[in-house]
């Protein structure tokens, strides 16, 4: 009987793990789940073709009851990295912290030192925004806009039964699919930033991460 | 008991009175300091899309999100390039390429480091038929693209039902206007 029960609940867990993989939805042991897990990364043309948007999204698959209830984490904060000459080092950051419902934000701005470790330079151009519940709060400041709260999860995949192929229970996809993410949210950083501030032409690449405070 | 309601006591009493001071002395204090201090050490990364949960071996995906996209390709490419022929029979002959036109060792040297190519002079896209690359829309079907790219072969053509999810859109509409995701359930 207790074998079963675990048995039971090791696939169960197993098969809640296919699904909720994806785009990089919980993708690694030590981010999953976490409040410094991300979700996804989006990078576009704005509305006003002069300005870049950065998106980034955090904590996954929250249904509407658990929203309600999830915070950005003090201790987490998001950093935009941008590469302007091509050899995948971050020349300038744009990093997001959220402290007491509002979200702040430093830069763009060249960091002090690259990599894994970062600290917040003060003096760079700082920006803030309340933090959204449902309806979107944004900001204008600095000539940049910014927004920071739930959103209904942009990714759309039918992930289970991705999971279903890898796992050898099935041989294609369905047509139609079903949306693995359909009325589930996120919590979203939005940034849009004058192309002038992050290299101005040309191609830049760009990558985001989520830093712990030590 | 009692003292300590009369301690509880005193302390509301005087965080009021602090509190009342704050308020009455017109704004000439700065704003308190909020801290920023402190080292931030990195947990998660990530640039194109699903790269680490499709490319990345269980075993190596927390490695690899605390690996600089500058080191990645040297550290993670072999491993990339044997998840892909072990997932898609499209690179299973000699010289099979993909839509790009990148053989396995050329498509997975690509992925494996981890940053999103952004044009700042157009279109962003993470593919639109024309441009490639160059940016990912919330509205980009970017699981499909990538299926393509691992099972599609040379002309899309190959393994049609592991292609395509079929699932060609999000849930909810995006907006032209910031900040463009839709709003919560």
């Amino acid at each position: 009987m207790k074998k079963t029960r675990i048995l039971v609940a090791t696939v169960f867990a197993a098969i809640i793990g296919l699904i909720t993989i994806s785009a990089d939805h919980i993708d690694a042991p030590a981010a999953s789940g976490t409040t410094a897990d991300i979700t996804d990364f989006y990078a576009f043309q704005a509305e006003d073709p002069n300005n870049l948007v950065f998106v980034a999204n955090v904590q996954g698959l929250l249904s509407p009851a658990a929203t309600a209830t999830a915070s950005f984490d003090e201790n987490v904060m998001v950093e935009f990295n941008i590469d302007t000459n091509g050899d995948n080092v971050e020349d300038l950051v744009i990093q997001a912290i959220p402290r007491d419902g509002k979200m702040y934000f430093f830069g763009p701005y060249a960091p002090s030192m690259t990599g894994l470790n970062s600290t917040i330079n003060e003096m760079a151009t700082t920006s803030e925004v309340a933090i959204s519940s449902s309806s979107a709060i944004t900001a204008n400041q600095n000539g940049m806009k910014f927004f920071a709260g739930p959103r209904d999860d942009p990714f759309f995949m039918d992930f289970a039964q991705y999971g279903a192929i890898l796992g050898g229970t099935a041989t294609g996809f369905n047509d139609p699919g079903a949306d693995t993410f359909a009325g589930t949210n996120v919590l979203s950083i939005v940034v849009e930033v004058p192309k002038s501030q992050i290299g101005g032409s040309g191609t830049i690449n760009t990558w985001v991460e989520a830093k712990s405070k030590q | 008991m009692k003292i300590y309601k009369i301690k509880y006591l005193a302390i509301t009493i005087f965080s009021l009175l602090i509190i009342s001071c704050n308020n009455n002395d017109d704004n000439t204090m700065a704003e308190i300091a909020v801290d920023f201090s402190g080292t931030f050490v990195q947990k998660d990364q990530m640039g194109r899309p699903a790269v680490n949960t499709v490319f990345v071996s269980a075993a190596s995906k927390d490695d690899f999100n605390t690996t600089i996209p500058s080191e990645q390709g040297a550290l993670f490419q072999s491993m990339f390039e044997a998840n892909l022929t072990g997932l898609s029979p499209a690179y299973a002959s000699a010289g099979d390429k993909n839509a790009l036109g990148l053989d396995a060792a050329a498509f997975t040297g690509l992925l494996a480091t981890d940053v999103l190519n952004v044009s700042l002079d157009g279109t962003t896209t993470f593919y639109d038929g024309t441009n490639v690359l160059t940016g990912r829309a919330l509205a980009d079907d970017v699981i499909t693209v990538e299926l393509l790219l691992i099972f599609g072969g040379e002309d899309f053509s190959e393994n049609p039902t592991l292609s395509n999810d079929n699932v060609n859109e999000n849930d909810k509409e995006f907006s032209t206007s910031f900040p463009y995701l839709a709003s919560p359930w």
